[in-house]
C-alpha cells in the first residue's frame, strides 16, 4: 500500500535532530509500551509482517505526528481489537470484560533471554529456480498493491543491478495477509542515485528486494 | 500532547501522568489481568535493553575486525556467525551484513518503511533514526544528512545508502582512524561510536 509510513524521497520534515549520549527513553512509559509490543508478539498471535501492516494502516496524520513508541502502542491495540484479544471497551477502561482468548504462548520472565537470543530467521528452504545472480540488470515493477509491500515508492520502475543473493526467505507482501509464507529469492539491488532522483553524483542507494518485484531487462 | 478523546478511571497515583502514559499504564493492567504478559517478563524485556544489549556490543565487534584480520574475513563472508561467535545474536539481528567503509566507498544505513535497526550489535535505535526526517531524506540527500551530523563527504566517495527493507539488518564497520597503531582492542572500542556503526559518523583518534 501507498502508505504513510513509506517515507524515501519526503522532503518538508525538517532536519535530522540528533542528540548527544542519548538515553535508551524520555519517558517512563516508553519501557512499558515497547515492552508490551514485544510480549503480545511472543504470543505468536501475528507475525512480522503482519505487525508492520498494522503500523501502516494507521491514519496517516496519527502515523507522522506520533513519536515511535506512540505508533507501535496504537498499532498493537490496531491488532488486538481486530483479532478479539481486546475489546475497543475494555482498552479505553483497562479492565476485562470479556474472557481472554486462548493465545498460542504467554512469554514468561524466565523464558525471555531464550526467545531473544534465538530471534526469528526470515530464510526458508524453497524449491523455486533462482531468478537472478550477481551483476544482472533488472528493472523493478511498477506496482501499486493495495496490500503490504516491501518495495518502497521511489524505486518501482527503477533499472538495478543485482549485488548479493540472499538466499530464500519469506515474502512479506504474503506472509501480512494470511497467505503463507511463501519463500522467494531474495537480493540486494544497487541503485545509482542518478537513476533513483536524477543526481549526477556517484552515489547509490542499495534495497533488499524479492524476485516478485524484478524484471529482467536485456 | 494533544488529548486522545479518552478518558480512563485511575487511581490517583496517576494525575501527574500524561493521557499517554496513562493509556499505556492502563493496557498493561488490561494485559496481565488478561492472562496474555507477564509482567516480570516486561520488566526482564526492558532490563535487556537498558543494560544488556546496546552499542557496546557493536563496537566489540568492529575492534575485532580492526585487529584481527581472519575475522574481518570471516565478517565480509559470514556476518552473522562472525559476531555469533562474539555472543551477539537473536531478535532483529538473524542476517547479519557487514559493511567495510573504504576510502572509495562510505556506507550509510537507513529503514525508510519502519525503523529496521540490527539489535544485538547496536540496541534499541536512537529517536533520529526512527524519525521522518532521517527516514524520508537518508536516501534522497544522505550527503546532506552527513553534514547535519558534522560529516562533510568528499565528492571523490562514493555515498552508499543501505535501505532495510528485508529482514537483513547491516553494520557499518567504519575505517580505523589513524593515530591508533599498536591500540589494544579494548582501547580501540572505546572510540567507536553508535553513529559510527550507522554510517551518520567516522571515528576519530583523540588529538
Amino acid at each position: 500500500m501507498n502508505g504513510p509510513h513509506d517515507m524515501g524521497g519526503f522532503t518538508g520534515f525538517g532536519p535530522v535532530l540528533h542528540e548527544d549520549d542519548e538515553p535508551v527513553w524520555h519517558d517512563g512509559w516508553e519501557p512499558r509500551a515497547f515492552a508490551l509490543v514485544l510480549a503480545m508478539g511472543m504470543t505468536g498471535s501475528w507475525n512480522i509482517d503482519e505487525a508492520r501492516h498494522a503500523r501502516e494502516r494507521l491514519p496517516a496524520l496519527q502515523y507522522w505526528r506520533s513519536s515511535y513508541y506512540e505508533m507501535r502502542h496504537y498499532a498493537l491495540i490496531l491488532q488486538m481489537i481486530e483479532l478479539g484479544l481486546v475489546t475497543a471497551m475494555e482498552e479505553e477502561k483497562g479492565r476485562m470484560a470479556v474472557p481472554a482468548k486462548p493465545v498460542k504462548r504467554v512469554a514468561k520472565a524466565e523464558m525471555i533471554p531464550a526467545i531473544l537470543a534465538s530471534g526469528g530467521p526470515a530464510s526458508r528452504p524453497s524449491n523455486r529456480r533462482q531468478g537472478f545472480s550477481i551483476g544482472d540488470k533488472i528493472r523493478t515493477r511498477t506496482i501499486n498493491p493495495e496490500g503490504h509491500t516491501r518495495l518502497p515508492r521511489y524505486a518501482r520502475g527503477k533499472p538495478g543491478e543485482i549485488i548479493t543473493v540472499h538466499g530464500t526467505h519469506v515474502f512479506p507482501d504474503s506472509n501480512a495477509h494470511g497467505h503463507g509464507e511463501d519463500p522467494q529469492w531474495l537480493y540486494t539491488v544497487r541503485f545509482t542515485a542518478k537513476d533513483l532522483w536524477g543526481k549526477d553524483t556517484r552515489d547509490a542507494v542499495c534495497i533488499d528486494l524479492w524476485e516478485p518485484y524484478l524484471e529482467a531487462t536485456s | 500532547m494533544p488529548h486522545d478523546g479518552h478518558h480512563h478511571e485511575h487511581d490517583n497515583e496517576g494525575s501527574e501522568l500524561s493521557p499517554l502514559a496513562l493509556r499505556v499504564k492502563a493496557l498493561e493492567s488490561l494485559l496481565v489481568e488478561k492472562g496474555y504478559v507477564d509482567p516480570r517478563a516486561l520488566d526482564v524485556l526492558i532490563d535487556t535493553y537498558e543494560t544488556k544489549i546496546g552499542p557496546r556490543n557493536g563496537a566489540r565487534v568492529v575492534a575485532r575486525a580492526w585487529t584481527d584480520p581472519t575475522f574481518a574475513d570471516w565478517l565480509t563472508r559470514d556476518a552473522t556467525a562472525a559476531i555469533a561467535s562474539l555472543g551477539y545474536t537473536g531478535r532483529q539481528g538473524e542476517h547479519m551484513v557487514a559493511l567495510f567503509n573504504t576510502p572509495d566507498t562510505h556506507n550509510m544505513i537507513v529503514c525508510t518503511l519502519c525503523s529496521c535497526y540490527p539489535w544485538p550489535v547496536l540496541g534499541l535505535p536512537p529517536v533520529w533514526y526512527k524519525s521522518m526526517p532521517y527516514r524520508s531524506r537518508a536516501v534522497i540527500e544522505p550527503r546532506e544528512v552527513l553534514k547535519e551530523f558534522g560529516v562533510t563527504m568528499p565528492d571523490e566517495r562514493e555515498v552508499r545508502v543501505w535501505d532495510s527493507t528485508a529482514e537483513v539488518r547491516y553494520l557499518v564497520i567504519p575505517e580505523r582512524p589513524t593515530g591508533t597503531e599498536g591500540w589494544s582492542e579494548d582501547e580501540l572500542a572505546e572510540l567507536v561510536t553508535r553513529n559510527a556503526m550507522i554510517g551518520t559518523g567516522v571515528v576519530t583518534a583523540p588529538a
